[in-house]
């Protein structure tokens, strides 16, 4: 892991004091809501339903056991006893006092951590995919550049005040495991013919409520430039982005409005002009910031050991568990672990107790390097595991609930806090998360239907992903009534795609048998070990409307909220 | 103008006899320390006329800062506005006009200039400072006395911290 130095440290201890002033100067009416709103929204803090909610920046997912010890010690000591991680690599407190939070910051000074920038419109945290470093198909490891993105990015006094939020996500692998597309700038790092670094960039992407997925606007961009190339990006969209409304003020509607095309001109001008400057990136400081993720020690091992081969025959339910819950390692006799945050109705996807997170901690330092991650599923990760330790490490997980074998499948749900927390959203997603997660308990019938990602969002803002869920679910307000709005068809990755509506939305309490509906049109269609999102794209959307809407009265209401759509 | 910062030589305080006038304020012809703004400066050049001596322009956040290009030598000051602190424009505009087109006068910030924002504004060329006229100027002054190392380069700071490590 990177180790902040010096500077590092001086930089995160000085806000701590400065947003102690500032919160002093709010608590003493010296600063109005208004002009405290965005000094505690670049501090991560919001003003939610029922109480403050700290989100605490985990840049590229990435912690140490001692760090999530502290967050362990928030959850407990200044919580209700749980986080939540988010999609973004973060994680949320949601019942915090305004007065605490000084003393929360300085405990996460004191462990090189923050919370700044998680909110605001400006750059957020950095975002990889939790496999970073260690994948199997990685190509390179993007955490030095995500590191050196997330100092450049840190106060820098030009992009504080962006006319909106903005996203950044790398990724270095055969699959993109971080909705690289679904950023305002997502970054692809390869090596080039003769091996050099190279970034293909894409810009404009977001979800919210006009989901769009970015569009490259720079291939083949030596890494020397990537700080650069962003300012440039970043000043445009500074100086050209609309703020005279809040919904057209993401990167992605200047791209529209531009054309790609000359959005990338315009950046390339701009880019020409500062490139070759100081603000290039020097081949000392990728080393001494790569240094931080030099591997560790791996020991030399057999790619199969006996004794978890023997424990794969002999217990079929932690067959079943490796089989969901493990991903290749790049190195041999190893595996990364992930630990699924989806138990079904006992816990909210993502919500994680001080107590879980502590026991994390001393498993990741047992039986791994004392890493962490965390996945854009809101998952947990444990990078290095030798698979001679997959049993008793699954045996230990079964304990604290965190070993449901359901990664990748339906009941791994990515899901926003919803309205049960969150004062923007306009419907409660996790009740419907539940229903879901109960209706399909049935390990067997969910490992029969296979990779399938749902996603389910509170509200238009989509902080649950919704449009890029192979089923995406969407809360909408009708008259003070809660409906949800189904989707098919979204993806994320290398293959990103957009979910589109099937028709008319549900309630509630209709939205399990509207999804139950959905999965038997896929087993009926799908050939052979086809995925659910390959059949819908085979077969297109009617196939499941039919199936879904299966009354005329249903079909009428359909045409009916199709011209409304 | 009232409630102003001034920072020069890197040493910031609290100007009580400030000699510039907003635009609108007071255009007589031959009066110094006024500042104009860009319509009535490109107007001007228009009609063939100059403004003699001590002068300032105000830029809109829209604007494109190398429009002031025929008259940067000329200019002892320019004014570029924040209409809400939330406002981030007149940041970059602020670099270009130092770093890219060299402009070495006064460049102030007004409009909701508050505290807070003063050390980023710093960052990014600005050397005066307008504080919105219901606050302390003397409050504002300590925005500029706090901590603010930054890891990229800025004007203030033209080497990224990386170059200095």
């Amino acid at each position: 892991m990177y180790r902040y130095d010096e500077y590092d440290r001086a930089l995160v201890q000085a806000r701590v004091e400065q947003f102690r002033d500032q919160v002093a100067r709010r608590l003493s009416g010296d600063l109005s809501e208004e002009e405290f709103l965005p000094l505690r929204l670049q501090n991560g803090l919001y003003l939610q339903k029922h109480a403050y909610m700290l989100r605490v920046a985990n840049p590229y997912g990435t912690l140490s056991a001692d760090q999530l010890r502290v967050l362990a010690k928030i959850a407990t000591d200044f919580d209700r006893g749980y986080g939540h991680f988010t999609t973004r690599q973060n994680i949320q407190f949601n019942w915090i006092e305004l007065e605490q939070v000084p003393d929360i910051l300085q405990l996460l000074a004191d462990h090189d951590m923050h919370a700044i920038q998680t909110s605001g419109n400006c750059v957020r945290n950095i975002t990889t995919e939790a496999f970073a470093g260690v994948a199997g198909d990685e190509v390179m490891d993007p955490r030095p550049l995500a590191e050196i993105l997330r100092q450049w990015s840190t106060v820098n006094p030009e992009f504080l005040f962006l006319p909106r939020k903005f996203k950044i996500a790398i990724s270095s692998s055969a699959s993109d495991r971080a909705a690289v597309r679904a950023h305002d700038i997502g970054l692809y790092l390869y090596r080039g013919g003769s091996g050099e670094m190279l970034l293909d960039v894409m810009a404009g992407g977001g979800l919210g409520r006009t989901p769009i997925l970015n569009e490259r606007v720079k291939q083949g961009l030596p890494w020397q430039h990537i700080l650069t190339y962003t300012e440039a990006v970043l000043r445009v969209y500074n100086r050209y982005g609309r703020r005279d409304n809040k919904y057209k003020a993401r990167i992605k509607i200047l791209v529209k409005a531009l054309g790609v095309d000359a959005f990338a001109k315009e950046v390339e001008r701009e880019w020409e002009l500062i490139k070759d400057s100081d603000a290039e990136l020097t081949e000392k400081e990728y080393q001494r910031v790569a240094a931080g993720f030099a591997p560790p020690v791996y020991e030399r091992l057999d790619l199969i050991d006996p004794e978890y081969g023997a424990w794969l025959a002999r217990d079929p339910q932690f067959g079943l568990w490796v089989q969901r819950n493990t991903q290749p390692h790049k190195v041999a006799g190893y595996a990364s672990v992930i630990l699924s945050t989806k138990p079904g109705a006992s816990a909210p996807p993502g919500d994680v107790t001080g107590e879980q997170m502590n026991t994390v901690a001393d498993l990741a330092e047992r039986y791994g390097f004392g890493e962490i991650r965390v996945s854009h599923e809101q998952n947990l990760v444990l990078p290095d595991i030798r698979k001679q330790d997959l049993y008793p490490l699954w045996k230990k997980l079964t304990e604290i609930n965190l070993a449901k074998p359901n990664v990748g499948l339906l009941t791994d749900v990515i899901a926003c806090p919803g309205g049960d927390y969150c004062a923007l959203a306009n419907t409660r997603s996790l009740p419907v998360t539940r229903a879901i997660q109960e209706r399909f308990d049935n390990i067997d019938f969910l490992h029969d239907l296979g990779d399938l990602t749902l996603n389910i969002s509170g509200c238009v803002n989509a902080c649950g992903h919704h449009h890029i869920g192979n089923i995406g679910i969407l809360g909408v307000d009708k008259k003070g009534e809660e409906f949800f709005q189904i989707t098919i068809g979204g993806a994320q990755g290398k293959n990103s795609s957009l979910g589109k509506v099937i028709g008319r939305a549900f309630r509630a309490e209709e939205v399990p048998e509207a999804i139950n509906r959905l999965l038997q049109a896929y087993l009926d269609y799908r050939e052979a070990e086809e995925p659910f999102i390959e059949t819908v794209n085979r077969i297109g959307l009617d196939p499941f409307k039919e199936r879904v809407y299966p009354t005329p009265t249903d079909a009428a209401q359909l045409k009916l909220e199709e011209a409304s759509v | 103008m009232k409630n102003i910062i001034t920072t020069v030589n890197g040493v910031s305080g609290v100007v009580h006899d400030d000699p510039w006038s907003m635009p609108g304020e007071d255009e007589s012809d031959n009066r110094d320390f006024q500042i104009v703004s860009l319509e009535r400066l490109l107007a001007l050049a228009e009609s063939g006329e100059r403004l003699q001596g001590q002068y300032g322009v105000m830029l809109h956040p829209d604007d494109d800062p190398d429009i002031l290009l025929p008259w940067l030598a000329s200019l002892r000051l320019i004014a570029l506005q924040f209409p809400r602190f939330s406002d981030g424009r007149a940041y970059s505009q602020a670099y270009l006009l130092r770093a890219r087109y060299g402009f070495e006068g006064e460049l102030r910030a007004v409009g909701d200039v508050l505290r807070d924002q003063l050390a980023a504004m710093r960052h990014c060329g600005f050397s005066s400072f307008a504080i919105r006229e219901d606050r302390s100027a003397e409050e504002a002054l300590k925005g500029l006395e706090v901590f603010d190392l930054i890891y990229a380069r800025s004007v203030s700071t033209p080497q990224p911290l990386f170059r200095r490590r």
